[in-house]
């Protein structure tokens, strides 16, 4: 055993101690963790993104016409829409990813590392961010084979998947509170995609509410999810509304700041 | 006063609801010694360690870690201590080298400075075949030797290392000691839980035993196995039957007798070595066929038996049927 003596002997004594890794790093460092994550599973995006690809595909195709009028008009309504919704599907998995990680015992090592405390949620939701961008580009490619031409163009695109990952991040601090609540991964998934299904369909995201009953309508029109939908729309097509630009990013500050410190409450007090 | 003090803690308790699992826990660990957490499962160990690692507050005592209040000063603490919890302490998701880098990363390493850390540890450590592979991959062994390596990216001044060797087969174990007595040897300050008598016997410098989340015993293992009582006189013959009659005649040379779990072994108390092989002599004098026979310290076994009046092993079984009622 002495050379694994002598080897371990020299690993031990030569670091001198550097200062720890401030806020910025070690968020980009957990960052870094969520998507070699994602590397190594890659099916797990998949997961996440077939069923707003399926939505796409059965709503344009089975709906379009009944509700549009025809599948590229409906294609047009729907697309930005669906954006929102595959980004927004994807931040219950937040909130899964730090249940699960709550059962491991790495969490234990991190809590007592000098850095930053809010590090591994922050860093954790920034590398959920690249996920949720991959999901919501999955759907603006899937569009443009369909035959999707936004007026908006690259711009008016990239401006709207950008908005919708800010949002995402805003709401995905819910979803790790629920995952810090709950007792299991397989809860939190049920109990995040209870609230979040009814919300996304409950907008205006598939459906044009002036048709529908004026109590459902009125309730849509206040989901913010609706008004982010309208704001991807918008963008898209290049006729902005700046209000519905400025609520969504206001409801993404609320949802941080309501939730990014009880989730890391709780998260510290587990 | 000699050594500056690593830990000092004074009537550290911890509820869980209804439940003291730590009960008023004193103790003075010497800066750069081994020092031992003794006790069966459930006894308030875990929770201790968590406690001076700052991942749990106490409910009443206070304690300071190399100085530091673990309430008041947690950030200093942090900075000067690691933790190998009871539960790997790695990432099962990512490889044995994604594990290190995140680490030294997170601690304050530039990229570079965080690679040829990692590549240096998985060598110290014999990991480097499999630092590629997700840690999931990896055998009880390996996941522990990481785990220490991960725990050492900067080397602290503290480590808590809790049942380090729980589930290990004895190969691993031996290891896991090698590098915990390396580590001392360069200056750490270690403190272990363990519920292996053996394993405080051989690493400790000085061992609290704790049960139902009190110090009910602390010393060095010398000093722990001398209140217990003088030595034992074990014995085992070649066949089970004869026990009786060598109970009854170690009974009158030697006073106390106890009988083992084996059929064919019994213990005696025996300070005295020429009564011992007189007690020998008897035995064979009387036709008992004695198989073997040493005379020697108590194992620490017999001092939680002594001390507890129950073995780690029934105080574990007892938590059990407590929590299965």
């Amino acid at each position: 055993m002495s050379t694994v003596d002598d080897a371990i002997r020299k690993a031990i004594s030569s670091t001198p101690p550097p200062e720890p890794a401030g806020a910025v790093q070690s968020a980009l460092a957990f960052g870094w963790r969520g998507m070699l994550k994602v590397k190594h599973v890659p099916e797990q995006l998949l997961d996440s993104t077939i069923t707003p690809v399926m939505f796409v595909l059965m709503f344009t195709y089975l709906f379009g016409g009944a509700i549009a009028g025809s599948t590229g008009a409906y294609l047009d309504y729907i697309l930005p829409g669906i954006l929102v919704m595959s980004v927004l599907f994807n931040t219950v998995y937040s909130g899964v990813a730090v249940n699960t990680d709550m059962t491991k015992g790495v969490v234990d090592r991190f809590l007592t590392l000098p850095s930053w405390r809010p590090a591994p949620l922050v860093g954790a939701l920034l590398g959920d961010s690249v996920r949720y961008v991959v999901a919501g580009t999955v759907i603006i490619v899937l569009g443009l084979i369909l035959g999707f031409r936004p007026d908006g163009g690259v711009v008016g695109v990239v401006a709207a998947l950008a908005l919708t990952v800010v949002f995402a991040f805003g709401l995905s601090w819910a979803f790790t509170t629920l995952g810090l609540i709950m007792r299991s991964p397989n809860a939190v998934m049920n109990a995040g995609f209870m609230a979040i299904f009814p919300l996304t369909f409950l907008s205006n995201v598939f459906v044009d509410p002036s048709t529908l009953p004026s109590a459902l309508e009125a309730f849509v029109d206040v989901n913010p999810i609706s008004i982010l939908a309208d704001s991807s729309r918008g963008l898209m097509d290049g006729d902005a509304d700046g209000s519905d630009i400025t609520i969504s990013i206001a409801v993404a500050a609320a949802l941080t700041a309501i939730f990014a410190p009880i989730t890391s409450r709780l998260y510290r007090s587990r | 006063m000699g050594t500056p003090l690593a830990i000092e803690a004074d009537g550290l308790v911890k509820l869980f609801g209804d439940v003291r699992a730590v009960d008023g826990v004193d103790l003075r660990v010497a800066t750069g010694s081994v020092y031992g957490v003794l006790g069966p499962n459930g006894a308030g160990k875990t929770t201790t360690i968590r406690m001076l690692a700052t991942l749990l507050r106490p409910d009443a005592g206070s304690a300071r870690v190399l100085g530091h209040d673990i309430v008041a000063d947690a950030d200093a603490v942090r900075r000067a201590v690691s933790l190998t919890g009871q539960l790997a302490s790695v990432d099962e998701d990512l490889s044995g080298r994604e594990n290190l880098i995140l680490l030294g990363l997170l601690l304050g390493l530039k990229r570079r400075a965080a690679k040829v850390r990692a590549q240096e540890l998985l060598e110290a450590f014999g990991l480097l075949e499999a630092a590629g592979r997700l840690v999931k991959h990896y055998s009880g062994g390996m996941r522990r030797r990481l785990d220490i390596a991960a725990s050492i990216v900067v080397t602290p001044k503290l480590m808590f290392l809790d049942e380090p060797t729980t589930g290990l087969d004895p190969r691993s174990r031996n290891q896991v000691w090698d590098i915990v007595r390396a580590l001392v040897a360069e200056g750490t300050t270690i403190l272990l839980c363990t519920q292996y008598l053996d394993e405080a016997d051989q690493l400790a410098d000085r061992i609290a035993v704790i049960d139902h989340g009190t110090v009910i015993a602390e010393g060095t293992p010398g000093q722990l196995k001398a209140s217990v009582g003088s030595g034992a006189l074990r014995v085992r013959l070649l066949d089970p039957a004869d026990r009786p009659e060598a109970e009854r005649l170690l009974t009158r040379e030697l006073g106390s007798v106890s009988l083992e779990p084996d059929p064919a072994a019994l213990i005696a108390n025996c300070a005295n070595g020429d009564r011992g092989a007189a007690a020998i002599a008897e035995l064979a004098r009387a036709g008992v066929g004695v198989a073997s026979f040493s005379l020697g310290q108590p194992t620490l076994d017999e001092v939680f038996l002594a001390l507890t009046g129950h073995t780690a092993e029934e105080a574990e079984t007892d938590e059990e049927q407590e929590v299965a009622a």
